[in-house]
């Protein structure tokens, strides 16, 4: 039973922080129709920033993940108007292949000046301590990367569904010509969409940091992950995202707690019946 | 029909000159070439799905790296005669090809890739677990290969693996444009353009990239095998999924659709990687990432679409002035 809860916990853990950073991912594959391979380049490079105000500057947990969101977004966006915006509808290989180039691009350059060693991002003394839930403990971070992978879901979905950006977003998606047409800024949606994206991904690849360790080979190392949760879900559906996040979590770490030996083995196995079940992933849309 | 003929006997009488030219001017390179040369044959099996059916797949190494294990075994279990090692190859790569694609041609688009993906993974941990047949993460190693046709010994130069797989290229190039040139290879480039106007016209799509499959199978399992016979190692990196990422890449840089394409692009990659990683392995992938990125924003058709484009450029200017 003690067993059977903490492989719970820690699952759950686990697939919010995937699912902060892989949402991010689905937005730009399901709606802007953009294999970005480089997004977990993206978390990388906002994991970078927060190791570097927190434990080089000293600030604080908070300012640290805020600034890392910031400084990501800010260097993705000349990066959309020079490289990305060309992409938008090209064949699939074509983006495949743009974005494997960003993503080398970045690990290289990050290599460069950081050096290949771990980066850590230390830990406020509130979220370090484990904290008393009733039935048991919990380490404090697992607590406030769930609570992370709530917010956002709820927030996206609100924006998406509830708000005049969402409207003019699925329109956008829907019919581009048209909805330029009768005034919908479709290169400013695109824009703050991938924006909101790569802020996604810097958040998840901060508070992801304790499960997926940031080091210079994190984007290739974790690409595939990603990629996968991203088409067992569905791209551009929410509660797709979440649903193959929650799944694959839970198949991973299971797997890992009871039979470590057999590595990746069971998700992989997994990904294969699914997609074949669901070809589509769970929530996609019909092409 | 005689041009065409005449323009294919080129193109491997090329293959065959720029082998040789290696062979004189690169005499202390030749392990480096004779591993170009098996890439080449991996990169040519995935053109054949990629490029002339349109199956995207990031796992093509699965195929490669069965044809190197199926001849691994084989010769650590006693035969040790290179040919049969290579169609030992052949056929493991055949089968693994039959299977991968009929699980992989279930899905389409994004889903299609990342089963290939799944695919090439579970190979791996399966190779990795399997290590009382594959050596596990040690790889299989001492693999003695007997003298190719009882005269010609393996030498720690590499000469007679550069030349074997020398001509194991140019037969493989020379049956695969049989291949698709014949009404099969036709059929195969009408599914990837339009699979519901084929399907219109009478013709099943399944079993015939399925065909296609098994063919790139044997291809990229004759790759398999040369490397583990040149090398006498199989590694677990035969069949990772960071190989078969670096073959896409190889042939989006050479050119889709055309078999000169793909060995191009192996090449100029592999060169490219050579010279830039003696000099620094984190430079190297700075360096190929701004060659992909300069190759999507320049020629998206690859090096030899970027050919094309200025040969059709130029019978257009001259066509105008006559």
């Amino acid at each position: 039973m003690q067993t059977i809860l903490s492989i719970a916990i820690d699952a759950f853990a686990y697939g919010m922080a995937l699912f902060i950073i892989c949402i991010g991912l689905s937005l730009t594959m399901g709606l802007m129709r953009v294999v970005n391979l480089a997004h977990g380049a993206f978390a990388m490079i906002a994991g970078y920033i927060a190791s570097y105000a927190a434990r080089d500057l000293g600030l604080g947990y908070a300012v640290a993940i805020f600034l890392a969101i910031i400084g990501t977004v800010i260097i993705s966006i000349p990066l959309e108007r020079l490289l990305y915006r060309r992409i938008y509808g090209s064949p699939e290989l074509t983006q495949v292949l743009m974005t494997i180039g960003i993503t080398f691009c970045i690990i290289g350059i990050t290599n460069y000046f950081f050096g290949p060693t771990l980066k850590t991002i230390p830990l406020p003394g509130s979220l370090s301590q484990p904290v008393d839930v009733g039935i048991r403990t919990i380490a404090g971070h697992r607590l406030f990367v769930m609570a992370c992978g709530l917010v956002v879901a709820g927030g996206l979905w609100y924006l998406i569904e509830k708000t005049d950006f969402g409207i003019k977003l699925r329109a956008t998606v829907d019919n581009a010509a048209m909805a330029d047409a009768l005034g919908v800024r479709t290169q400013v949606i695109y824009a703050i969409s991938f924006a909101i994206a790569i802020g996604l991904a810097a958040l998840g690849g901060v508070v992801g940091a304790e499960f997926l360790p940031i080091e210079p080979y994190y984007a290739l190392r974790y690409m595939v992950t990603f990629l996968v949760v991203v088409s067992v879900g569905g791209a551009g559906s929410i509660p797709g995202a979440v649903v193959a996040c929650l799944l694959l979590g839970a198949i991973d770490t299971t797997g890992r707690y009871l039979m470590p030996e057999f590595g990746n083995f069971f998700f992989y196995a997994a990904v294969v019946a699914i997609v074949c079940v669901f070809p589509r992933g769970f929530f996609g849309r019909a092409q | 029909m005689g041009a065409r003929w005449l323009r294919d006997m080129a193109g491997v009488i090329l293959i065959i000159a720029a082998g040789v030219v290696g062979y004189w001017l690169f005499p202390d390179n030749l392990a480096l070439l004779t591993r170009v040369i098996a890439v080449a044959l991996l990169v040519l099996s995935l053109d054949l799905i990629t490029g002339y059916c349109g199956v995207a797949s990031l796992g093509q190494a699965s195929l490669f790296g069965a044809g190197a294990y199926a001849a691994g075994i084989a010769c650590v279990n006693g035969v040790t005669e290179p040919v049969t090692l290579v169609a030992i190859g052949a056929v493991a790569g055949a089968t693994a090809g039959l299977l991968m694609g009929t699980i992989m041609l279930r899905a389409h688009g994004l889903a299609q890739l990342v089963l290939s993906i799944a695919i090439v993974q579970l190979f791996h941990e399966a190779a990795n677990k399997a290590s009382a047949y594959t050596g596990g993460s040690d790889g299989l190693a001492g693999l003695m290969v007997s003298p190719l046709f009882g005269v010609f010994e393996f030498d720690l130069w590499g000469r007679t693996a550069y030349l074997f797989g020398l001509a194991l290229l140019v037969v493989v190039v020379v049956v695969l444009k049989f291949v698709v040139s014949s009404p099969f290879g036709m059929l195969c480039r009408g599914i990837k353009q339009d699979p519901v106007r084929i399907r219109a016209m009478g013709s099943y799509v399944f079993p015939v990239l399925l065909k296609m499959f098994v063919i790139s199978g044997a291809v990229a399992g004759t790759g398999g095998a040369l490397a583990a016979i040149s090398t006498q190692v199989v590694g677990l990196d035969s069949v990772s999924f960071e190989l078969s990422a670096n073959a896409l890449v190889m042939l989006v840089l050479g050119g889709l659709g055309t078999l000169y394409g793909a060995l191009v692009g192996t090449v100029i990659f592999m060169g490219f990687e050579h010279v830039v990683s003696a000099i620094n392995p984190f430079h190297w992938m700075t360096m190929v990432g701004a060659l992909l990125i300069a190759v999507v924003l320049a020629a998206p058709g690859g090096l030899t679409g970027l050919y094309e484009t200025f040969l059709g450029a130029g019978k257009r200017v001259k066509g105008g002035r006559t």
